[in-house]
C-alpha cells in the first residue's frame, strides 16, 4: 500500500498536498482498493466554499457510493474533470491523476493538525 | 433511435434452444423483426375504427409510427422463454440473498389473486358493485395493524421506498401541524441505502449515528445527535446486520422524549412477524414490504406494495382515500373516505391491489400461529447456516441472529486474493443464486446471507456445503484461478460490472461501446 510521506491524511481516508496556500485533495490508495473499481464522480462546483468535514464529492463503486469530505475549510478553486469521463484513474492513480479538487485553504494550521503518513499508516493497519 | 430499417441482419428468429446451451447469443427482440410479421390480430369489435388525426390534436400526432419490433407469436414465446430459461429463479432454486426476503412463493396466493372477482374489477367500477374488493383492503388493514401494532394504515404506497417516503411526508405534516421546525431525521450507519434517500427526498437532513461493537445503535452517540430539531429517526429492527435492537425501548424513549418520531423501516419483518411488534417497541410509523414478506414473487422490478401503518396520533394524515365500514341510515356498507388532513394520494387509484389480495391470501392461509412460525423458521435456518459457515468465513457479530446474517471473505481476500464477489459468483457455478454482497457497508468484504423459512434442511446442507467448498477452493492456486472466472459453466460467464457502469449500453443500437 503507498502511503507518500509528503502527503497528510484523514481518518476518512483523503490525501491532501500542500501547495502554497491551496491544498491538493483525493482518496488514498487504501480507500481505492477498499472501495473497488470506481465507476462514478460527482465534482464540487468552483466557487463552493466547503467546512472540514463537510460532505464535497461523492465516488460510487460498484460496491457503494461514499462521500468525500472537505480535509479542511475554504474555496474550491479547481476540480479535475478528467475523472468524469474516466474515473477509473481513481483506482490506477490515486496519488496524481487522481486529484479530485483543489481548495484554497482558510487556515493553514488545519492542514498541520492532520494525520501524517505513519500516523495514517498506523490508522489502517 | 431504434427504427427496423437499420437492421442489417435479414430478422426473423430461430426456434432451436442453441442459445441456451451458451452456443450463441440470443438475438434482440428487435433482431427478430421482419416487416408486417404480427403476434396477434385483432378480430373486428363491433366499434367503427376512427383516424386518430379527425380526433388528436396535430402536436400530439407523430410523424411516423413508432419504431416497434415486429414479430410473429412463435418468434415471441420462444424468445422470451428462451431468455427466462436462461436465469435463476425463486421457483428455480434457493435464493438467499441477504436483506430482500427471496422466499419461495406459494401458488394458492397467485389462485387467489388470479380470480376474476378479484382480478377482473375496474378501478372505476361504482362503489356499490366494488364492496368485496373494499372488504379485502379493510381486512388486510387490519390484519397489517395486528401484525405492526399500530392503529390505521395506507395500502397505497407502490413497495417499501414509496412507503418511505410516505411515511416521511406524515411525519413532516405531523411536525408542521403541530408548531415544530424540525429539519434533521437520524440514520444508523448500516441503514438500507433507501433511507437517506428518502429522507433527502422529503426534504430533511440525514443524521447517520455509528453503531457500537456488537453492531447495534449506540446510544452515546445518539444522544449527541438528539435535539429539538430532529422530527425523528428511521430504524430496521432486526437492523441490516440480521441484529435485534436490544435496547430498542430506549432507543425509542429517547427519541420520543425530544418529540421526535420513530419509523420502522419494514424491510425486515420476516424477522419478527406474530412474535413482536414494532408498535410495542415505540415504533409510529412502520411500513410494510408485501411483496418480500408476505407472497408476491418480485425482484424483478414489481409490482410490490409498501404499506404504512401507523399509531393513533398520526391516522388523520394517512393518504385517501380510504376503504372504510360505514353504518349510517343507508345501511352497513364500505365506502372511500379521506382523513382530515391527509398528506394526499402518493398512488393513482388504490395501490398495487393484486398484490395486497395476495398477501391478504397468505396471511389468512397461514393464520396468527403459522405466521409466528414462519419467523421462528426464517430464524432458526439463519441460526443454522451461520453456525455451520462459521470454521470458514469470518462472522462480522457472533451473536444470535436474527432472519440473515452477515459473513466476510476479508481473510479469504488478505489469504488467498479470493474476493466476496468471487464466491458469489462460485455459488452461481453450485447451483444457487448468489447471496447480497458488499452490504452492509460497515462489514468488509461483506456476504449476507438470509436462507429464509422455505428451505428445506437439505437445501440448507447443501447451501452449507458448497460455502465450504469454495472456501476451500480458495486455498488453491487452481481453485482461486477457478474462482476468478466463475461462473463458467452458465450461458453468460464473469460480466465486466465495471465497465457496465462506466459505460453503461442503454440500447441495442447504440453505437458506443459495442465489442468491435
Amino acid at each position: 500500500m503507498e502511503l507518500p510521506k509528503e502527503l497528510k491524511y484523514t481518518a476518512d481516508h483523503e490525501w491532501v498536498k500542500l501547495d502554497g496556500g491551496r491544498v491538493w485533495v483525493g482518496i488514498t490508495d487504501y480507500a481505492q482498493d477498499a472501495l473497488g473499481d470506481i465507476v462514478f464522480v460527482g465534482l464540487p462546483k468552483v466557487g463552493d466554499t466547503c467546512s472540514a468535514g463537510s460532505s464535497i464529492a461523492e465516488v460510487e463503486s460498484t460496491k457503494s457510493v461514499s462521500d468525500i469530505y472537505a480535509p479542511v475549510s475554504g474555496e474550491v478553486v479547481s476540480v479535475n474533470e478528467a475523472l468524469l469521463e474516466n474515473p477509473e484513474i481513481l483506482n490506477s492513480d490515486p496519488y496524481d491523476g487522481g486529484w479530485i479538487c483543489e481548495i484554497s485553504v482558510t487556515d493553514l494550521s488545519a492542514v498541520d493538525a492532520l494525520l501524517d503518513s505513519d500516523a495514517y499508516q498506523a490508522l489502517i493497519a | 433511435m431504434a427504427t427496423s430499417a437499420n437492421f442489417k441482419r435479414p430478422g426473423g428468429g430461430v426456434a432451436a434452444s442453441i442459445p441456451l446451451m451458451g452456443r450463441a447469443e440470443e438475438p434482440t427482440i428487435f433482431d427478430l423483426s421482419v416487416a408486417k410479421r404480427r403476434a396477434s390480430s385483432l378480430r373486428s369489435s363491433g366499434v367503427d375504427q376512427v383516424d386518430p388525426r379527425t380526433v388528436l390534436p396535430a402536436t400530439m400526432l407523430r410523424d411516423e409510427p413508432p419504431a416497434l419490433p415486429e414479430v410473429s407469436e412463435r418468434d415471441l414465446v420462444g424468445h422470451f422463454t428462451r431468455l427466462s430459461a436462461r436465469q435463476y429463479s425463486v421457483d428455480l432454486g434457493a435464493y438467499p440473498l441477504g436483506s430482500c426476503t427471496m422466499k419461495y412463493n406459494p401458488k394458492f396466493a397467485d389462485a387467489v389473486a388470479a380470480m376474476p372477482g378479484i382480478s377482473q374489477v375496474h378501478p372505476h367500477t361504482p362503489v356499490s358493485f366494488a364492496q368485496g374488493w373494499l372488504e379485502i383492503m379493510v381486512t388486510l388493514e387490519s390484519w397489517i395493524c395486528e401484525i405492526t401494532g399500530m392503529a390505521a394504515a395506507t395500502l397505497q404506497p407502490a413497495a417499501g421506498a414509496a412507503g418511505e417516503l410516505t411515511g416521511l411526508l406524515i411525519m413532516a405534516h405531523y411536525h408542521q401541524r403541530h408548531g415544530g421546525r424540525r429539519s434533521k431525521v437520524i440514520i444508523p450507519d448500516s441503514a438500507h441505502g433507501t433511507n437517506p434517500a428518502s429522507v433527502t427526498l422529503a426534504g430533511y437532513e440525514a443524521v447517520t449515528v455509528p453503531s457500537n461493537d456488537r453492531g447495534l445503535v449506540d446510544l452515546e452517540q445518539l444522544d449527541k445527535v438528539l435535539g429539538e430539531d430532529v422530527a425523528g429517526m428511521m430504524l430496521t429492527n432486526p437492523n441490516t446486520l440480521g441484529l435485534f435492537e436490544e435496547e430498542i425501548a430506549e432507543i425509542t424513549a429517547r427519541v420520543h422524549a425530544v418529540g421526535g418520531l420513530m419509523y420502522y423501516d419494514g424491510a425486515n419483518l420476516n424477522a419478527i412477524l406474530g412474535v413482536s411488534r414494532p408498535g410495542d417497541m415505540g415504533f409510529d410509523i412502520v411500513h410494510s414490504n408485501l411483496h418480500k414478506t408476505f407472497a408476491t414473487p418480485h425482484g424483478g422490478g414489481g409490482p410490490g406494495a409498501g404499506p404504512v401503518a401507523v399509531s393513533e396520533r398520526l391516522r388523520e394524515f394517512l393518504p385517501g382515500p380510504r376503504a372504510t365500514l360505514i353504518d349510517d341510515e343507508d345501511g352497513v356498507r364500505y365506502v372511500w373516505k379521506t382523513p382530515e388532513f391527509s398528506i394526499g394520494r402518493v398512488h393513482g387509484f388504490y395501490g398495487n391491489a393484486v398484490v395486497l389480495a395476495r398477501a391478504l391470501a397468505y396471511m389468512m392461509y397461514h393464520g396468527g400461529p403459522g405466521l409466528a412460525d414462519v419467523a421462528r423458521y426464517a430464524v432458526l435456518n439463519a441460526n443454522w447456516l451461520r453456525a455451520q459457515i462459521a470454521q470458514h468465513y469470518e462472522i462480522a457479530f457472533p451473536q444470535l441472529c436474527m432472519h440473515e446474517f452477515v459473513a466476510s471473505a476479508a481473510q479469504l481476500k488478505k489469504r488467498y486474493g479470493v474476493r466476496a464477489l468471487d464466491i458469489a459468483k462460485g455459488m452461481i457455478e453450485e447451483g444457487f443464486h448468489s447471496p447480497t454482497v458488499y452490504f452492509p457497508l460497515v462489514v468488509d468484504e461483506a456476504l449476507m446471507m438470509e436462507p429464509t423459512e422455505t428451505e428445506s434442511p437439505q437445501t440448507l446442507r447443501a447451501l452449507a456445503d458448497a460455502l465450504m467448498r469454495l472456501a476451500e477452493a480458495a486455498t488453491s492456486s487452481d481453485g482461486q484461478e477457478w474462482l476468478h472466472n466463475a461462473p463458467s459453466t452458465t450461458p453468460v460467464g464473469r460480466v465486466d460490472e465495471a465497465l457496465a457502469a462506466r459505460k453503461p449500453r442503454l440500447t441495442f443500437d447504440q453505437a458506443s461501446n459495442r465489442p468491435v
